[in-house]
């Protein structure tokens, strides 16, 4: 019956891309993109990856689609017809297609217990990480403390796209007092979301600290976070955000993060042990994972947090109040 | 029957990637090719997911009483995938953002001859 | 329990048809007015009505919880997210279909 589920939900994930080839409007492209993150976080829970679809949800369907909106803000809403529709690529995704298809019929049925994947490294991390970590989250095990350097190199490649970012375009300050900023006539929005603020960092907060118990962890939680200022941002207008979370205090705050991440590797080397070596960090191996996967935590969480904000503070302030059509 | 339940997966997640990559090859509007990438990315994910999943299995979180996990190693990887993509993503829309106003448009074959005069 | 099985049956098909019944409205009605309605049905109706189905379904400890926070704030947020469309729509000008039909009466004479 679990089947069907999935069946339903791919095919219209199908139907939603078939869809995005054929619309101009980009409005109702992004919005679709976002509708189509949402989708495949509903495949991902039925697949039982429960950490994979927080992930997908806040940050495809949060962020990315924040961003491709004030990209779209600040380029224009309507796709031109394009006169030389040609054959060429329709061929090229169809032989592309063609032998991808004949590519999975090789590969291993679907869900079966004894496919090869399933061999070697994932029973060990299964058996061991209780006994070596003590953590339920197996994922958050894996991620935090098996593959720590893997995550060590994500935060930092998180940290070179705020700079990135930063360098193309900049926090864009505007000496003269902005009044036409924010949704100034919306009472109702204001009161919700003076109610509402609190209360998704309160969550972020609770996500970012169960992250070892259930599905959450840095990542999802620095996104929740930002997502919170984001709507500050959008509510009270961008002057208003600039005053409660500066711009320079962000990128202050990225590369301590990072900074708290790395430290964490260096002072178990100091101690005697490989760099991310967390048994080291206190007398009983267990209690020093648990210390270190604490510790890296809060650094990605700072770090993710102050990116995808520094990021929305860059487009955000690039766009004037006119209206782009 | 069963050999479609098999492969259905695989099939559709081969599907998503064709459309995202036609969109990206096709589209003139470099907007629009931004999302059909991400479109491409989110159908890898899905393969690789799909890939981990163990039927009979629960999510990877140890409870009482569950003797069958899915496999962990697959949502690892996809969750830094994930938020690497997200992380190009942006940088990509900030380069747009540039071309519009370095060249006035970001539609392709408006500006791809202008771009040979340097 | 087959009276609670049956009971959050009958909740869970409820909350369903309101939802179908939404997404119908979006596509057949004719009016961004209209539509807006018809798509915040499904926000508010159709989720109360799932979420109580589950609710009866579930044990009672944190799970219960759970579904009521999740249930609050849906009320919270969706209506307010209809409200902020609607009334963008109006700020930005658009008529609603007896005012666009009288507009275009009175350019006419």
């Amino acid at each position: 019956m679990a089947e069907f589920i999935d069946l339903v939900l791919l095919a219209m994930l199908a139907i939603t891309a078939l869809r995005v080839i054929f619309l101009k409007d980009l409005f109702a492209v992004v919005m679709l993109f976002g509708i189509y993150s949402f989708l495949s976080a509903l495949i991902f829970v039925s697949l039982d990856a429960v950490d994979v679809a927080f992930t997908e949800a806040s940050v495809g369907a949060g962020i990315s689609t924040v961003l491709m909106l004030g990209t779209l803000a600040l380029t224009g809403r309507k796709e031109k017809k394009n006169e030389n529709a040609s054959i060429l690529p329709l061929l090229v995704v169809g032989v592309t297609g063609a032998a991808l298809i004949y590519g999975t019929l090789d590969m291993p049925p679907f869900g079966h217990p004894d496919n090869p994947i399933h061999e070697h490294v994932a029973p060990r991390y299964i058996e061991e990480s209780p006994k070596e970590v003590g953590l339920p989250n197996m994922v958050t095990s894996v991620l935090a403390s098996y593959r720590g350097f893997d995550t060590l190199g994500e935060t930092v490649v998180v940290f070179s796209a705020m700079i990135g970012v930063l360098a193309l375009l900049g926090v864009v300050r505007r000496e003269e007092s902005a009044p036409e900023s924010g949704l100034q006539s919306h009472r109702v929005l204001h009161v919700v979301a003076k109610l509402i603020i609190p209360l998704i960092i309160l969550f972020a907060l609770y996500v970012q600290f169960h992250g070892d118990f259930g599905p959450g962890g840095g990542f999802q939680a620095g996104v929740i976070a930002a997502a919170a200022f984001i709507l500050y941002a959008l509510v009270f207008g961008l002057p208003m955000a600039f005053a409660v979370v500066e711009p320079k205090f962000l990128e202050k705050m990225a590369a301590f993060g990072v900074l708290l991440y790395a430290s964490v590797g260096v002072y178990s080397m100091l101690k005697g042990g490989h760099f991310l070596d967390y048994n080291q960090l206190a007398a009983d191996p267990v209690a020093g994972q648990h210390y270190g996967i604490i510790i890296i935590e809060l650094g990605v969480g700072i770090t993710v947090f102050a990116v995808m904000l520094s990021i929305f503070y860059a487009f955000g302030s690039q766009a004037e109040r006119s209206n782009v059509q | 029957m069963n050999f479609i339940f098999d492969y259905y997966n695989y099939w559709i997640v081969v599907f998503l990637m064709m459309a995202g990559f036609y969109i990206v090859i096709s589209a003139g509007n470099l907007v629009k090719k931004v999302v059909g990438l991400s479109i491409f990315q989110t159908s890898v994910f899905m393969l690789y997911i799909s890939m981990g999943k163990v039927s009979g299995g629960t999510a990877p979180i140890v409870a009482e009483g569950v003797t069958q996990y899915s496999n962990p190693l697959p949502h690892v990887l996809i969750l830094t995938a994930i938020v690497v993509g997200v992380a190009t993503t942006a940088v990509g829309l900030s380069l747009i953002v540039r071309i519009k106003r370095a060249y006035g448009t970001v539609e392709e074959n408006e500006f791809e001859d202008k771009d040979d005069a340097i | 329990m087959i009276v609670i099985d049956i009971i959050s049956g009958i909740l869970l098909i409820a909350g369903v048809f309101f939802g179908l019944s939404g997404a119908i409205g979006l596509f057949r009605f004719p009016d961004f007015f209209t539509r807006v309605h018809a798509a915040s049905v499904t926000d508010s109706i159709s989720a109360i009505l799932i979420i109580s189905g589950l609710l009866l379904q579930t044990s009672f400890d944190l799970n219960t919880g759970k579904l009521l926070f999740i249930m609050v704030f849906l009320l919270i947020t969706s209506p307010t997210a209809s409200h902020a469309l609607a009334k963008s729509a109006r700020h930005g000008g658009l008529l609603t279909m007896p005012e666009a039909s009288q507009k275009s009466q009175e350019q006419k004479q």
